[in-house]
């Protein structure tokens, strides 16, 4: 752990045993931002005075003899499409700043509140939620840290890159269709993606209900499970969150990979990517000892159907100000959503029976393991304001195909986490560890094994 | 049948009353276009009858 830049863990212990204050920690993560949040673009929102006022509240409440809660004085931010009470929730719309200001926080934000965390600020993104890249006509484009001529990926790209810039040492975001795990890759960091419906979306602003999954971002597996624990628990306040008992996976890191079949996804993910995306897995796989391939059905058609279904949703969502105001859009998204709004119905019903059956395909699949490897993107992080790219000797658009690994697998909403993958010299990459629903713990307990082997890390760029 | 995409935007948009302004049209067409060609490989897929679509996804 670089000591500069310690993670979320290492912070709250210090804060916790009075080595130093919760404000002097915040005062300095505000301080990063402050100097260098011009050169990322992440931050559309810093909210320097409430965060120093609750991480006064921290300190006096170590003073006093009470639990400040296990993330006593971490500094952390969040997607701009979380609620923060006091300012609207702009989900990187213009459309958006017209709202009045939320009257409280999202239920993920006030949980990690109530454990001590100190927000600082919202994050940028695509325009709700729509892309893979965080070039936002409206707030600008994220800058990746490892290279500020390349993108962040996207949705949540600024907080990937508040993340791996050492900005502040964890984030909240969602992903639909892979906007956790695509810009986690190309940023470097871990990012996971729960089990649908295992964390409320409760004041979170949607995109397509029937994917949207919101999740953390750490550099290090062990804020990882921390944070997904302190996030979890049943909330009525989102139709689709399950209602099941708390299932803490920091216990389980230390377990270990024993006893865990684990595969690499062949076919459809072996294809279609840049050499070294391959590589990447391969490097993953002999770590872990992992020699079985196993094929899922038909992710071609599962991409298919995640296309149509968030085309239908997310312009459905936004029908009466496509109506209206076409032109306040952000010209990336805006010809999309009025398509969607074409969309005939039995294709958005057929693309949801197709879901179904495609789940259960790859529920057997789970029945012989227990684990699945694949890359997490296609390629490395391509350049902020490139159109078109090479993959696999195939000139493609880029923004349509960063999602080419990732949209087959939230589509039935498996547990997912992108471990980064260093590579000295040239731009991390990611690979997503797989488990069957509801297995977080697995994925969890894989990617500490990679991370205790040194096979993944997440160093903050400076 | 030739299918004529250009037709089906405006007709379906005067139905469900969206007003696409004529300097997106090509734009939305194209978008269009590209939705209906990737829904072809769900609905070329033949389901069974009794596969339903659930109103509260399960994972």
């Amino acid at each position: 752990m670089n000591q500069s830049f310690p993670d979320a863990t290492s912070i709250a212990a210090t804060v916790r045993g009075q080595e130093v204050s919760a404000r002097s920690v915040v005062a300095a993560s505000l301080a990063q931002i402050a100097e260098r949040n011009q050169t990322y673009n992440c931050f559309t929102t810093v909210l320097a005075e409430s965060a120093l006022e609750e991480a006064d509240q921290i300190d006096q409440a170590i003073a006093a003899g009470h639990d400040p809660g296990v993330l006593a004085g971490v500094p952390f931010a969040v997607k701009d499409l979380f609620d923060v009470k006091g300012i609207p929730t702009l989900a990187g719309s213009k459309i958006n700043a017209e709202r009045p200001p939320a009257t409280q926080d999202a239920v993920l934000v006030t949980r990690l509140k109530q454990a001590g965390a100190v927000l600082v600020g919202a994050l940028n993104m695509d325009e709700y939620a729509y892309g893979f890249v965080t070039e936002n006509s409206h707030y600008g484009a994220s800058r990746n840290p490892h290279d500020t001529s390349r993108i962040t990926g996207g949705s949540s790209g600024g907080s990937t890159a508040a993340v791996a810039a050492g900005l502040v040492p964890f984030t909240l975001g969602s992903d639909t269709n892979g906007s956790i795990r695509v810009p986690a890759a190309f940023c470097g960091i871990y990012g996971l993606k729960p089990t649908y419906g295992r964390l409320p979306r409760s004041g979170a602003y949607l995109f397509a209900s029937s994917f949207d999954h919101l999740g953390p971002f750490a550099r290090s597996t062990r804020d990882i499970a921390l944070i997904y624990d302190l996030l979890q628990g049943y909330d009525a306040g989102d139709p689709v969150c399950a209602n099941r008992p708390v299932e803490p996976c920091l216990p389980e890191l230390s377990k270990g990979i024993d006893g865990l079949r684990i595969a690499i996804a062949d076919d459809y993910f072996a294809k279609g990517g840049e050499p070294e995306v391959f590589e990447a897995v391969e490097t993953v796989a002999n770590a872990l000892g992992a020699t079985q391939r196993v094929t899922i059905p038909a992710p071609g058609r599962a991409r298919a159907a995640a296309f149509v279904i968030t085309s239908c949703e997310g312009a459905n969502l936004h029908l009466e100000d496509l109506r209206k105001r076409p032109q306040d859009f952000d010209v990336a998204t805006r010809d999309r959503f009025l398509a969607g709004c074409l969309v005939p119905g039995s294709w958005y019903v057929q693309a949801q029976r197709f879901r179904q059956w495609y789940r259960d395909r790859v529920r057997e699949i789970f029945q012989t393991v227990d684990i699945i490897l694949a890359p997490s993107v296609p390629c490395v992080a391509p350049k902020i304001g490139q159109q078109t790219m090479m993959l696999d000797g195939k000139e493609v658009l880029v923004r349509p195909n960063l999602g080419l690994y990732t949209q087959p697998l939230s589509f039935i909403g498996l547990p997912i986490i992108s471990v980064p993958i260093q590579r000295p010299g040239q731009l991390p990459l990611g690979v997503q560890i797989i488990a069957a629903p509801y297995r977080e713990a697995f994925v969890l307990r894989v990617a500490a094994e990679l991370e205790k082997q040194g096979i993944v890390s997440a160093p903050v760029v400076v | 049948m030739e299918k004529d995409f250009g037709q089906f935007v405006d007709v379906m948009a005067a139905i469900v009353e969206l007003p696409i302004p004529s300097e997106y049209r090509d734009g939305v067409v194209a978008n269009f276009e590209r939705i209906h060609d990737v829904a072809q490989l769900v609905l070329e897929f033949p389901l069974p009858e009794d596969v339903e679509a659930a109103p509260v996804f399960v994972p």
